[in-house]
């Protein structure tokens, strides 16, 4: 019987936080989206009794803000937190190591490699995917807030420092529309493949994952050497 | 002596009287206080003219349609007498090489000095052979016209974005006004619409003949105090947009009761201009209160971006009518699906190993 590797702390109460918020957030941003998009039955009645349509698209709002200012956090994290809080951010493509790490984990997914290998932070297939939902979000955040400014008026802050120059990119409203909108199902596969391994790496590789994003503590069922995403 | 406005406003019969109504007029279209009118005036009776030159290239000539129909005829007249419209060859009395004449004269005369208004685009394939003017590509005749000229307006969406004969496969290459190689470096007023509001493109041509500058554009190059604003954002709809009720059906009852439109497409929410506040034929009605969404007429590209009861853009590169949830949608069913077989081959999978060397567990 082999003795346990060491627990390590690994994610800081700020990413753990912020990683259940802007859970969350998402939840809430891709219905109420959804529901913008394709909105509900009509309430019977006068306008001036209802205001449906208003209640989720503030709902959409508020939970918007509440992720861009979780995202400008996070980021900060990530310069003032443990070299963890930085993973997600900067992927070390330039090593050969870690694309030897992303091949790996993908032949264990193909179920051709016995076991993955043991990391503390993140595995490296995890930190690629993860470092494309982060651009992913900071895409969802930019147009969502260039359309905020659309509503808001030129002489709001979103429309300067965000509707101007996207507006002018995508060339018209529309098109910002469009991709905002398939963002979401870009955003929406991310976080079905993301749930599912999150829970089969618990179950089947040799580390915590689940009691890790809650609690920070990353723990191992045996004592096989830790390999590093780098 | 040269003329000043005023001076061709009264050979023209246009009363003192009727000259002053038209300063406020102008005023209040362009959002100024009443403080301004007497401004207007006194830069009206003191400014030489500025001819206007008008070429026409691929068009349909509804700019000029709308704009001889602009709402308040006192400002119609007066600016159609502003206009230098010798040659609009839509309204002008001579034909044929006089005509031509016409463009070389102002051209000549007015060099640096006066405004060419473009409605339409050139056609460049061909050596701009799919729109002949005169005997000579309209391409060539808007460069030389623009090389001496001191801003463009370009009316409607031809002259702005191309509109729909530039639409894909754009066999003759139209081309908008801005993106005209070799076109000479001056200033653009783009005032898109198909056909822009009359009461815009007057109030556009008082403002840079009183002002002598041209309104602040925004980032588009249309001018702000039009162009600022969605449809949506003052659509007398929107209580029903708020409040979450919409037509769905061309013949349901919310659409006799004058609900939203969204849900039918509408474009409101995208587009930018001023028919919800300014509307049609002297403030009678715009396509919304006539019971049919925005078709987005104005904005760049929008015979190009699928169904006009579509508010997002179609999405057809995969070969089939497609829009954003069905793409979307598909990717994330075939995702669910991979990841519920995934998850169904892991058990399997373990079950085989478990079998393999019993108490591994
Ligand atoms: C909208 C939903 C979600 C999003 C967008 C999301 C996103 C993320 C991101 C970006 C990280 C990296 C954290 C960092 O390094 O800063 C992460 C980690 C993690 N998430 Fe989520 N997450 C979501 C929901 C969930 C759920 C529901 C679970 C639990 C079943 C979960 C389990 C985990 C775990 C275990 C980790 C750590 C992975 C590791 O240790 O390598 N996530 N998630
Ligand atoms: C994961 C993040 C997000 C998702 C999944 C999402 C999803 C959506 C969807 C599907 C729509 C409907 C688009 C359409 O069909 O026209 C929408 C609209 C919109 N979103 Fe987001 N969004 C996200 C983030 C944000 C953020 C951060 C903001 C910033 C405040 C924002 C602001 C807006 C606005 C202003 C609209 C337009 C509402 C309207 O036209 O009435 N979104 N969003
Ligand atoms: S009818 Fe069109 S512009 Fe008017 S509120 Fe509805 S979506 Fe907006």
């Amino acid at each position: 019987m082999s003795t346990l590797a060491a627990a390590v702390y690994v994610y800081e109460l700020p990413v753990r936080l912020w990683h259940g918020i802007n859970a969350l957030a998402i939840v809430v941003l891709a219905l109420t989206g959804y529901l913008i998009a394709e909105p509900l039955a009509s309430p019977a009645g006068e306008a001036s009794e209802h205001f449906l349509m208003g209640y989720i698209r503030f709902a959409h709002f508020a939970a918007g803000y509440i992720l861009a200012v979780g995202f400008v956090g996070r980021i900060y994290w990530a310069y003032a937190g443990n070299e963890h809080a930085r993973q997600i951010f900067m992927p070390p493509v330039w090593k050969a190591h870690f694309w030897d790490g992303v091949w790996h984990e993908l032949r264990w997914y193909a179920f051709l490699a016995k076991a993955p290998r043991h990391y503390i932070g993140h595995n490296p297939l995890a930190i690629l995917a993860m470092h494309l939902f982060v651009w992913g979000l900071l895409f969802m955040i930019v147009t969502g807030l260039a359309l905020y400014g659309e509503g808001a008026g030129q002489q709001s802050w979103q429309f300067a420092l965000f509707t101007s120059w996207v507006l002018a990119a995508f060339g018209d409203s529309q098109t910002v529309h469009t991709w905002h909108h398939l963002a979401m199902w870009f955003i929406v596969c991310f976080v079905l493949i993301h749930v599912y391994v999150a829970v089969r790496e618990e179950k089947l590789s040799g580390q915590s994952m689940l009691s890790t994003i809650a609690t920070g503590w990353r723990t191992f069922k045996n004592n096989e050497p830790i390999d590093d995403a780098e | 002596m040269i003329e000043t406005f005023y001076d061709v406003m009264r050979r023209q019969g246009i009363t003192r009287r009727s000259f002053l109504k038209f300063c406020s007029l102008t005023a209040a279209s362009l959002g100024l206080s009443p403080a301004f009118a007497p401004k207007i005036a006194h830069a009206m009776e003191t400014k030489p003219r500025i001819p206007v030159l008008w070429l026409h290239g691929l068009e349909c000539t509804c700019c000029s349609e709308s704009f001889i129909r602009s709402g308040h005829p006192l400002a119609k007249d007066v600016i159609l007498s502003m206009l230098s419209l010798d040659y609009d060859d839509t309204i002008m009395a001579s034909a044929g090489h006089q005509a031509e004449a016409i463009v070389d004269e102002i051209v000549e005369k007015y060099k640096g000095n006066y405004i060419l208004a473009v409605e339409g685009n050139p056609p460049l394939a061909e050596d701009g052979m799919y729109c002949i003017i005169g005997g000579k590509p309209f391409v060539e005749q808007l460069k030389y016209a623009a090389e001496s000229c001191k801003a463009i307006i370009s009316w409607g969406s031809c002259a702005s974005w191309g509109c729909v004969q530039a639409a894909k496969p754009n066999p003759t290459r139209a081309t908008p006004v801005h993106k005209v190689p070799g076109l000479a470096d001056k200033p653009i007023i783009k005032v898109p619409g198909c056909p822009p509001i009359a009461e815009v493109m007057t109030a556009v041509v008082a403002y840079l003949l009183t002002f002598d500058k041209l309104p602040t554009l925004d980032k588009q190059g249309r001018p702000q105090m039009f162009y600022s604003q969605r449809i949506h954002d003052k659509c007398y709809r929107r209580p029903h947009f708020d409040a979450g009720q919409f037509v769905e059906q061309w013949d349901d009852e919310a659409a006799r009761m004058g609900h939203c439109l969204y849900k039918m497409g509408c474009k409101g929410p995208t587009t930018y201009n001023a028919c919800s506040t300014v509307k049609w034929n002297e403030g009678t009605s715009f396509p919304i209160q006539s019971g049919h969404g925005c078709i987005g007429c104005s904005e760049d590209g929008f015979w190009d971006k699928g169904s006009f009861y579509d508010r997002l853009t179609g999405i057809n590169q995969l070969g089939i009518e497609a829009n954003a949830d069905v793409v979307g949608g598909t990717a994330a069913g075939i995702v669910t699906a991979g990841v519920a077989a995934h998850a169904g081959l892991t058990a399997l999978n373990r079950a085989k190993q478990a079998d393999k060397q019993p108490g591994a567990e």
